[in-house]
């Protein structure tokens, strides 16, 4: 089950810091030095003929084509589209998620009425659900966005869960006796005290629900979205386009978890010292 | 802490969900509400998943899963475990792999499919390949991590009494970093598993669950549908619970490093 130790496996946090003393640009020349390298081999075999041009499209060509299908709009009105269902599914999947596992950690019998049936549902991969809400919900958006809901409620009911239950009971116990109610309870110790669990939850649901999503918009006759852009340039052999996408969502999963989660977890659960920055 | 009137209790109330759950689906799938095609009843399930199984096919689609699975998740610990280690080991491999990782590893198994299929056509290679690349960065990042969180003191402590660089390796830092590395190679699996079943719906080849879950919807075999889910779900939880169970038991668990959680 994906229960995570907050602040585990959090990429961004782990990276080497900058040694003092060394420049900005150091630094990035240091970063892009693999990309270069790479590039440069890349380049090499598309240029060899080794194979076609259409399969193995030099790196020009796939950034003359991302450029291409940006300024026509294409390229961001398949984003935005991947974007909203995402969002939608996610926070579905957050509201939700959030206040199934919270009452699974404060009520004995929720848990032990909702648990068999979480831990039934949980272990088959999402996207095995795909063909049956297809029939059940139609090809569309409802069926994406449903999917994407239920999928990436798993790792937030769990994590939710886990982080009530793992509030010290002498939290507890000091807030009670100082006078604290039920509702001072919830709000000021056990809310707080799961935090942590819940974003990483949070954190897992949304990288569960991008990894889903993409996969469901080539199975889900969507008309918009990275994933059918990708599934549908296949059909012409538009391998650079496939690349573009590629780089698209790529770029977009690399700022949900940097920008959006780092940020929410800086303001709180680092800022109240609960896990290292 | 829980005394046994509780277990029973706990233990009907489990039983009693699952029941529930599983009445108010028979309602649905019999109250004539949706068509039977798409609702199939439990029985008509089960007596699918028993005829599957007896015909042998459910036992080769789930080898050909298993098959896939199996390879490209072994081939991606067999890269990631000793790639782990020497980012972790020699600066210099860290700072070459550590970007090409924050770059690719956002990128979805899945958005890769088409493209490997272009490449790779159909088939077995291409399922592979895309387990491979699901399984390989949860271990890569999980080793990494694992041998830079060894206690620097525990390695102090080992060359103060002597040990040379092979047997702080191998006693020191391998026993140090496996919490992390099982964690790493847990989660691997569990992304292959989801990365096979998606691979084969869209890269279709003849055999696989996944394939055969995506070819019943075109012919609106939901009982073949939920049959296949049934195995799919029992062996994911096969190898979470029993295998990688196993692992830990055997190793960390042993050793304690990691108690285990009640839960």
């Amino acid at each position: 089950m994906t229960v995570a130790v907050p602040g585990a496996l959090a990429l961004g946090r782990d990276l080497p810091a900058r040694p003092a003393g060394e420049g900005r640009l150091r630094v990035a020349g240091r970063n892009a030095f693999p990309f270069i390298v790479v590039g440069a081999v890349w380049e090499i075999v598309a240029h060899a003929g080794l194979f076609p041009e259409v399969l193995f499209p030099p790196v020009e060509r796939v950034a003359v084509t991302f450029v291409r299908l940006t300024v026509t709009g294409i390229l961001p009105l398949h984003a935005v589209e991947t974007l909203a269902r995402l969002l939608t599914g996610f926070a579905l999947a957050a509201v939700v998620g959030v206040a199934i596992g919270l009452a699974m950690g404060r009520s004995r019998a929720v848990e032990e009425y909702l648990l068999p049936l979480v831990s039934v549902l949980a272990p088959i991969p999402g996207l095995a659900y795909t063909p049956l809400f297809l029939l059940w919900f139609g090809p569309g958006n409802v069926t994406a966005v449903l999917l994407v809901a239920f999928v990436s409620s798993f790792p937030v009911i769990y994590n939710t869960w886990t982080g009530v239950k793992a509030v010290k009971e002498i939290w507890l116990r000091a807030a009670q006796s100082m006078g604290a109610d039920d509702r001072r309870l919830f709000r000021k110790v056990i809310l707080p005290g799961a935090l942590p669990y819940i974003f990483s939850g949070l954190r897992l649901g949304l990288a569960q629900a991008w990894r889903i999503l993409v996969a469901v918009e080539m199975l889900a006759a969507v008309h918009w979205g990275l994933g059918w852009l990708i599934f549908g340039a296949r059909e012409f052999l538009n391998t650079d386009a496939m690349l573009a996408g590629v780089v698209v969502i790529a770029v977009i999963g690399l700022g949900l978890e940097r920008l959006v989660f780092k940020r929410l977890e800086d303001y709180t659960v680092v800022r109240w010292g609960m896990i290292g920055a | 802490m829980t005394g046994s009137r509780d277990r029973t209790r706990s233990l009907r109330r489990a039983a009693t969900s699952l029941v529930a759950a599983a009445a108010v689906y028979e309602a649905v799938a019999r109250s004539g509400f949706f068509p039977a095609a798409l609702f199939p009843t439990i029985p008509t399930c089960l007596e699918t998943l028993a005829g599957m199984i007896a015909d042998g096919s459910m036992l080769l689609h789930a080898g050909y899963t298993l098959f896939r699975v199996l390879v490209g998740f072994v081939a991606a610990v067999t890269l990631a475990l000793p790639l782990g280690v020497a980012m972790a080991r020699f600066r210099p491999v860290e700072r070459f792999v550590m970007p090409l990782v924050t770059a690719l590893m956002p990128i979805p198994s899945f958005a890769l499919v088409p493209l490997f299929m272009l490449w790779f056509g159909i088939g077995n290679l291409t399922t592979i390949l895309i387990v491979f690349y699901a399984a390989t960065f949860p271990v890569l990042i999980n080793t990494w991590s694992g041998v830079r969180a060894v206690n620097p003191l525990w390695l102090r402590a080992a060359s103060a009494m002597g040990a040379d660089e092979q047997a702080l390796f191998r006693k020191v830092i391998v026993p140090g970093a496996m919490p992390f590395i099982i964690t790493g190679v847990r989660q691997a699996f569990l992304r292959a598993w989801i990365a096979v079943v998606g691979a084969e719906m869209i890269a279709a080849s003849d055999w696989g669950l996944g394939w055969v879950i995506f070819d019943a919807k075109e012919f609106l075999n939901t009982d073949v549908m939920m049959a296949s889910l049934v195995v799919i779900g029992f062996l994911g939880f096969v190898f979470e619970r029993l295998v990688f169970g196993a692992l830990e038991r055997a190793t960390v668990l042993r050793w304690g490093m990691v108690r285990l959680t009640k839960g």
